[in-house]
């Protein structure tokens, strides 16, 4: 081992450990570094620091279990995670929900798209060294958990959905707040643009930094803005629709640039259209019952089950096999963080430190979500 | 200038009183070790009081009330930080060059000590008055670096060389523009002394009688200096989300307090001297005309020490404004902003400077 | 020339756009008194909103009569993920028609093991359990976590079905 790192003219690799513990990592993933210089010539992720074996757990679980624990997986897009198993049991069992519920998972869905990215953003900033956009971030997420914490009463692991519905109505004042939000985000975003997007020394930074091809985005699956910002059209609100997505008008953010900017303004973008989706259903959320008829214990019939959701990473996929009982045979999820996260190495290498901090959060990782 | 306000009366009160008692060697160093006692006190209080500045001013900036809950307003917040590191076991890690370890923070400490020296804050409120002053200061500024760069390197942490290298390639290439803009104002002041620089300028301030070439040797100290002490968006060698805490990664307790410190402190000394140069130090506010007599005598009331805190307090402002507006540079962005647009934009208006001054076409 | 007013032009649009980004956060330092949103959290107790919806720990519902709703059923019991629910149950013979009732003897919760889901509040048939809004609920030793939550003393409502 120790022969083959030093080179031929005698000099040797630098090898730095990049986490578990480290403030760029926003949790316990471990990169280990070879650099040359400030050049980075290699990044090996080292995964599995908070693996709580949320799969094998699912196998011990009913269905309804299981949803809680989805919670924590990618924990800022908790609700498209619950929508994920609720979505397959539902349609596993030939379930039709009420309009009422596909409405408002919708708007909570893009509710928390918008967390998401703000959160996403915040940390963007903060990683590329300018502290101040956390906070304001902050101050605008705030809003949104508040209306989250009226109606579903969490702030972050919701558990909002139940196979066949959500767990409660609205809250009677759930729309006024949302459109105080909303009207109130519309003139906050611009000013996201002015602090980071527009700023010159944070598009000198981003602008050409790990650039990730079509071919490679979906050779590696990488999904989400991340993916959009190459070009792969991977939207699962438009290949598959769910929920209320077919009923309402959105455009698919598509760049073709790849690099670290393009992921930057995808997200940009898509906080835009979650505002706009959000504006059509908002003034016309159907009456109906907010839970379809189910038995109190919930059976899957024997077979293999498939759901795929648009979480705020990426295509988040479940996959079940059951064999007829009230728990799962086996659970897969196909987590967006994990595939992102393998092209790390892929796009970063030539690059410098600073360019890496750059690429990890434009790939926005949520390491919970990437061990599972 | 009003002389009432002139410290000379007070400290050569002080020195008179004490040739009465003793003998003149025995004078002497009685005065050192009062200006001595006095500078570090002054020094200590300043780094307490910038540091408190920094954290109330980032607050507000970010929508925060900063530190509240210790004194009025947080004002203890500082001091109690400071005893609390103060009381923090002094750790030497073990693979550590444990001398130069040692030596680092000290050294990193003395710059902004040295500088102070010649730094005149308010008129006779000045240790030393070199005839070489500036000289001084730019030579004794350099140094830091290389406390920086022995800390990155004695730590034997390799966040902590990459920070220590990386504040090393930056500093000497800025210590450039640093020296070139400060010698862009030279030209007119026409003498290295800060109290003649000072003096120059009792009929208006350099920024308003220089023109333009003075505004952007403004711009342009201002930049090289923020990078210089190391601040962001310069602030590479620390560079938190990168490299955890750069080149004071392994220091603890008062150690690391005197790099934290040294960064307010240094601060303090590239914002007197930008005030020194571009706007008359202690110097009231004074217009150049025939007709503005009157508003020039009401402006001498203001004590010259009130100006000389007031306008330090307006550059370490605008100085935090950036740390807490922009994102950091990268280490080539970062050299490429000083060799290809600040050392030739300084070596322009270096020349342009030279010119006026030959024409004469300055008020 | 191009190229030299392309440099200039360059620096100009970069200072520009620095000037915009401070101009943001310029705004906020000089308007701060009004746009502040820290909340001072153990001073702001008294007036702090807590959503009615909100969960902070599971209880069982009382009555003025120290009575509940709870039949022993452990519905809840069943549904709870991670069997922070143990119910421990009695049998006593009703006096008046003779036969053997189920009665709740201890309803035990895990608060340590609890993940706030709501299942055990959803499975209940009787409504007999709920989420009250409590925060602030660490303690120093884990045991503390453990409640009972039928009240000393308390029987169960006559009116419940089985």
């Amino acid at each position: 081992m120790q022969a083959e790192l030093i080179s031929k003219d005698g000099t040797q690799e630098y090898f730095v450990n990049m986490g578990p513990q480290h403030p760029s990592t926003h949790g316990v993933l471990r990169l280990v570094l070879t650099l040359d210089g400030e050049i980075i010539k290699r990044v090996e992720p080292h995964i599995g620091y908070v693996h709580r074996s949320i799969e094998k757990m699912a196998e011990f679980d009913t269905y309804k279990q299981i949803i809680h624990l989805t919670d924590r997986m990618d924990y800022l897009s908790a609700h498209m995670n619950n929508e994920a198993v609720a979505l397959l049991v539902e349609n596993a069992l030939e379930i039709e929900v009420s309009d009422r519920v596909k409405v408002i998972r919708t708007i909570m869905s893009e509710l928390t798209r918008l967390a998401s990215h703000q959160l996403w953003w915040g940390v963007m900033g903060m990683d590329m060294g300018a502290i101040t956009t956390f906070l304001y971030a902050f101050r605008d997420r705030e809003m949104i958990n508040d209306i989250m914490e009226e109606t579903t009463g969490a702030r972050l692991t919701m558990n909002y959905n139940t196979p066949g519905g959500v767990m409660f109505d609205l809250h009677p004042n759930f729309q006024k707040q949302v459109k105080e939000f909303i009207k109130i985000f519309k003139t906050k975003l611009p000013e996201y643009d002015e602090l980071l997007s527009g700023n010159i020394i944070f598009t000198e930074r981003t602008k050409g930094i790990g650039k990730l091809s079509l071919a490679d985005a979906i050779s590696f699956g990488v999904t989400g803005p991340s993916g959009r910002a190459s070009g792969f059209a991977c939207d699962v609100r438009k290949t598959n629709p769910y929920s209320a997505y077919d009923r309402v008008n959105f455009t698919e953010i598509l760049l073709v640039e790849g690099d670290a900017y393009a992921r930057y303004k995808a997200r940009i973008f898509e906080m835009w259209e979650s505002i706009s989706i959000i504006d059509q259903l908002i003034d016309n959320i159907p009456e109906g019952v907010i839970m379809a008829p189910m038995k109190a214990i919930v059976k899957l019939p024997k077979g293999e089950f498939y759901q795929r959701v648009e979480t705020a990473r990426g295509e988040l996929g479940v996959f079940v096999v059951s064999d007829g009982n009230k728990t799962p045979y086996r659970v897969k999820f196909r987590s967006p963080g994990f595939s992102n996260l393998s092209v790390l190495d892929h796009i970063s290498r030539g690059h410098k430190i600073a360019d890496l901090v750059a690429i990890m959060s434009t790939l926005d990782l949520v390491i919970p979500d990437i061990d599972r | 200038m009003n002389a009432i306000y002139d410290f000379s009366i007070l400290t050569g009160g002080i020195h008179e009183r004490l040739s009465g008692l003793m003998s003149p060697t025995a004078v002497m160093i009685t005065e050192m070790v009062i200006i001595g006692t006095l500078l570090i006190v002054f020094v200590a209080l300043m780094g307490l009081v910038l540091v408190l500045a920094e954290r109330k001013v980032a607050a507000f900036f970010q929508l925060r009330l900063g530190p509240n809950r210790v004194g009025p307003w947080g004002s203890l917040q500082t001091l109690a930080d400071f005893l609390k590191l103060l009381t923090k076991e002094l750790i030497t890690t073990k693979s550590a060059d444990k001398f130069l370890y040692n030596l680092a923070p000290f050294i990193v400490m003395l710059t902004p000590f040295l500088a102070l020296g010649v730094i005149p804050f308010a008129p006779g409120l000045q240790i030393m008055d070199m005839n070489i002053g500036v000289f001084f200061i730019t030579a004794v500024s350099s140094m830091g670096v290389l406390g920086i760069l022995i800390g990155g390197w004695a730590s034997n942490n390799k966040y902590s060389l990459i920070g220590g290298m990386r504040s090393a390639a930056m500093v000497v290439s800025y210590e450039l523009s640093v020296t070139l803009a400060i010698m862009t104002m030279v030209i007119m002041t026409e003498s290295l002394s800060l109290s003649e620089i000072i003096a120059s300028q009792s009929d208006g301030w350099w920024i308003i009688k220089g023109h333009i070439p003075a505004l952007i040797a403004f711009l342009l100290y201002l930049t090289a200096s923020t990078a210089e002490t190391n601040r962001g968006p310069f602030d590479l060698a620390e560079a938190e989300s990168e490299l955890t805490a750069g080149f004071h990664t392994e220091y603890g307790g008062i150690k690391f307090a005197f790099f934290f410190l040294s960064e307010f402190v240094n601060m303090l000394v590239v914002a007197s001297i930008a005030t020194i140069l571009f706007f008359g130090g202690w110097m009231p506010f004074h217009l150049p005309f025939e007709w503005a007599v009157g508003f020039n005598h009401i402006m001498d009331f203001i004590p010259g020490i009130v100006w000389g805190f007031g306008k330090v307090t307006f550059v370490i402002f605008l100085m935090m404004w950036f740390r807490w507006t922009f994102p950091r540079l990268r280490i080539d962005q970062i050299l490429n902003l000083e060799w290809k647009y600040l050392l030739p934009m300084n070596l322009v208006n270096f020349l342009l400077m030279a010119l006026i001054a030959l024409s004469g076409f300055y008020l | 020339m191009s190229t030299i007013i392309a440099y200039f032009k360059g620096i100009g649009q970069g200072l520009n756009t620095l000037w915009t980004g401070m101009k943001v956060t310029g705004y906020y330092f000089f308007h701060a008194r009004k746009e502040i949103i820290t909340m001072q959290y153990p001073d702001n107790r008294d007036t702090l909103k807590i959503p009615e919806r909100f969960r902070g720990r599971v209880v069982m519902l009382h009555d003025q009569n120290n009575e509940h709703a709870c039949n022993g059923c452990t519905m809840c019991e069943m549904a709870c993920p991670n069997g922070s629910i143990k119910i421990i149950t009695d049998k006593i013979l009703n006096p008046e028609t003779g036969k053997a009732v189920r009665i709740i003897d201890k309803h035990i919760y895990h608060f340590s093991m609890c993940t706030l889901c709501n299942l055990c509040v959803q499975a209940c048939p009787s409504n007999a359990l709920a989420m009250d809004n409590s925060y602030e609920n660490s303690v120093y030793d884990r045991s503390e976590l453990t409640f009972v939550l039928n009240q000393p003393g308390s029987k169960i409502r006559d009116n419940v079905k089985d």
